[in-house]
């Protein structure tokens, strides 16, 4: 292992040493031509075009797609229909039953989302917050523990649906398990509520470990002390878990709350790839409603693609001031 | 035994193994078991033929029907345990079934047929982690196509998100310069935005460049990550100004004192973005999803998922691909586990 991660080292140090050399007449040249001071703009100069080409245009670009209506793909032949796209999305004769709107699907992913956040964040910091408690403990092998916990958040999303799709299918291994425990099989991904169950299951169990490994620091970040002064004062197990660890891990658990919502609203290739939005619309989601209108579907619907994009950015930027405020010691 | 009762009942030295010590111990062995369970579960099965696969209820390891070359018979035959009338066991081939009946030679005799009703016989099997998957998969779906492209957007995009990342964050770290305030702070506000809530534009945007249907569409968008700026900037920040102050006064460039000052110094969250950057390619789906829809410049994540998708799913092959698929990550992971850890636990991102 040694020796594999040294030679990884030493071709990747002999691969930019190369590319640096290159560079060096280049970038010495142009300081020559434009002087000193323009150099820190040559250096953002890669960065920024790149930034903002494919990320803070298409932002602005957003805004005229919502705004446009028809078919067509490229802007200029699309006509301006004001909010109209909106109002498709908001028009509901009752918020509450996604049949009574003109985008029904638009509310079942609305609905489903709102859903699966609620469920899957609060397994989520429930179990990762257990999880580096124990962990947190003196016991044998932490190191191998906290790999085998952690393991799964560097698999790719289809992997993690392949993985769960084969155990779960209808002659699969937990099926197996069950019907030799004297039950029946289960409809895991032709019923809608065990679909859903499961989407929910096995998005925490491929992420659990990022979310354990953030909290596992903000545990060890405690000062022991605290808790010898604890024990010296005759405060028992509960006593110094709710004062001590509690309250003081509770940036961290903020940080471990919004960062993990931020992520369950885009939830998307795990879904897309494990059960497709299916059985009917049990799964289908907000960016999986925005990837069919604008890419899956025969008719493209880049207008309200768009327009619901926007929705879910208005929610990820309430989101993220929550996150920033969280944050605001560290920045 | 001993030292497995030593070890379950070794406590934090209060010579008592408590409750919450073995409920640990238990959340710990249950733990493991269902995150690794189901990896292990897949490795195994990938080593299983397509019979075998879909078999009900499914068998632990990989057992294969072993087979003897019999003479006069082109193609190898199946053997089996089978019990004859008179009681007793014989090792039989069998050369055709034909209804509830089996048509047998004794490898020994070829040319005398035994007929053997299907009860009568077991099939006779070893466990074999034979790599027939791996090869068909590789050779019948264009595989080695969809990994070379993974591999070439991997690399090519982790130095490229390097390279770009690591200039800007040093002029946003070591210069003060007019609109850097503004740069940074547009970068900050971008850094939650996800791609997904620009689907549309950013395929435009793509479209107009003519880079769909072409890797550049994929290396390119994502390397100018605010995340990987944001990590080097503050990185980049407890780096003395003296040390810059003084290449200076020995008439060092602005680029070399970026090479030779800059970048060594910078050199762990240099690989802390490395890690992340060759992770989040690898692993990426939603952008190559988009940007490409030719089959041959497919990755593996994109190729993977389109041939789940196919009409008969093929699982002993899927089974196999995915197992290619998670394997590089893998082996990242198992050499480098301390430094991803120590990352992710210091940055707070993934």
């Amino acid at each position: 292992m040694k020796l594999v991660k040294h030679w990884i080292e030493k071709i990747f140090a002999t691969i930019t040493e190369g590319i640096v050399g290159a560079l060096d007449v280049f970038f010495s040249s142009l300081q020559k031509w434009f002087g000193v001071g323009s150099m820190p703009y040559i250096f953002v100069l890669p960065n920024l075009l790149i930034f903002g080409v494919f990320i803070l245009f298409p932002m602005l670009l957003n805004f005229v797609y919502a705004f446009t209506g028809g078919t067509d793909f490229f802007p200029n032949r699309r006509p301006w229909v004001g909010t109209a796209n909106f109002t498709r999305l908001f028009e509901c004769q009752n918020f509450l039953v996604p049949n009574s709107c003109s985008e029904d699907l638009f509310w079942r992913a609305v609905f489903n989302t709102a859903g699966y956040v609620v469920a899957q964040v609060t397994v989520m910091v429930a179990m990762s917050l257990i999880t580096a408690l124990i962990l947190n403990r003196s016991i044998k092998g932490q190191a191998f523990f906290r790999s085998v916990f952690f393991y799964p958040v560097m698999l790719s999303p289809i992997v993690v649906a392949l993985i769960w799709k084969w155990i779960l299918q209808e002659n699969g291994l937990l099926n197996a398990i069950i019907l030799s425990l004297g039950f029946d099989k289960m409809p895991f991904l032709v019923d809608a509520n065990w679909a859903r169950f499961w989407v929910v299951i096995i998005s925490v169990w491929a992420l659990m470990g990022f979310y354990t490994l953030i909290l596992l620091a903000g545990l060890q970040s405690i000062p022991a002390d605290l808790y010898e002064a604890a024990k010296i004062d005759g405060a028992n197990a509960w006593q110094s878990f709710s004062k001590i660890t509690l309250p003081l891990l509770m940036p961290t658990m903020l940080v471990v709350l919004v960062l993990s919502l931020i992520r369950a609203v885009q939830v998307f290739d795990i879904v897309f790839a494990f059960t497709g939005g299916g059985p009917g619309t049990a799964t289908l989601y907000m960016v999986q409603y925005i990837y069919n209108n604008g890419f899956a579907s025969p008719t493209k619907q880049y207008g309200l693609s768009a327009s619901s994009s926007l929705v879910m950015a208005g929610a990820l930027i309430v989101l993220t001031m929550i996150q920033l405020y969280v944050r605001r010691e560290d920045v | 035994m001993g030292s497995i009762g030593t070890f379950l009942t070794r406590t934090r030295g209060y010579g008592r193994f408590d409750v919450v010590d073995f409920a640990t111990y238990l959340y710990l062995f249950f733990g493991t078991i269902v995150m690794f369970g189901p990896i292990l579960w897949l490795v195994l099965s990938s080593f299983k033929t397509s019979a075998e696969v879909v078999k009900f209820p499914p068998r632990l390891l990989p057992y294969r029907q072993e087979t003897v070359a019999v003479k006069g018979y082109d193609e190898p035959l199946s053997i089996y345990n089978v019990t004859l009338e008179d009681g007793s066991t014989q090792v039989l081939a069998q050369v055709r079934r034909i209804g509830l009946e089996g048509q047998m030679v004794d490898p020994a005799n070829p040319d005398e047929i035994i007929k053997v009703h299907i009860n009568d016989r077991q099939p006779v099997e070893s466990v074999v982690f034979s790599l027939d998957n791996f090869v068909e998969g590789i050779q019948s779906f264009n595989f080695l196509r969809y990994l070379i492209n993974s591999i070439i957007v991997t690399v090519f995009a982790t130095a490229l998100t390097l390279l770009v990342n690591s200039m800007a964050a040093f002029a946003l770290s070591k210069y003060q310069f007019r609109g850097s305030t503004t740069i940074f702070l547009v970068m900050i506000g971008t850094l939650m935005v996800p791609l997904s809530v620009i689907l549309v534009p950013v395929f435009l945007v793509i479209t107009g460049v003519g880079w769909n249907n072409n890797l550049l569409g994929v290396i390119v968008p994502g390397a100018a990550t605010p995340t990987g700026v944001f990590l080097l900037r503050q990185y980049m920040l407890t780096i003395p100004d003296e040390l810059i102050d003084a290449a200076r006064i020995d008439g060092a460039s602005e680029w070399r004192i970026y090479t030779q000052i800059i970048l060594p110094l910078a050199k762990p969250a240099l690989a802390v973005l490395t890690i992340f950057s060759v992770m989040w390619r690898w692993n990426d789906f939603l952008w190559p999803l988009i940007v490409l829809s030719r089959s041959e410049l497919f990755t593996l994540q994109v190729g993977l998922n389109s041939f789940q998708g196919e009409l008969n799913v093929q699982w002993h092959l899927i089974l196999a691909m995915t197992v290619v698929t998670l394997l590089p990550i893998t082996i990242v992971f198992a050499i480098l586990q301390r430094n991803i850890t120590a990352g992710i636990a210091t940055t707070g991102m993934k």
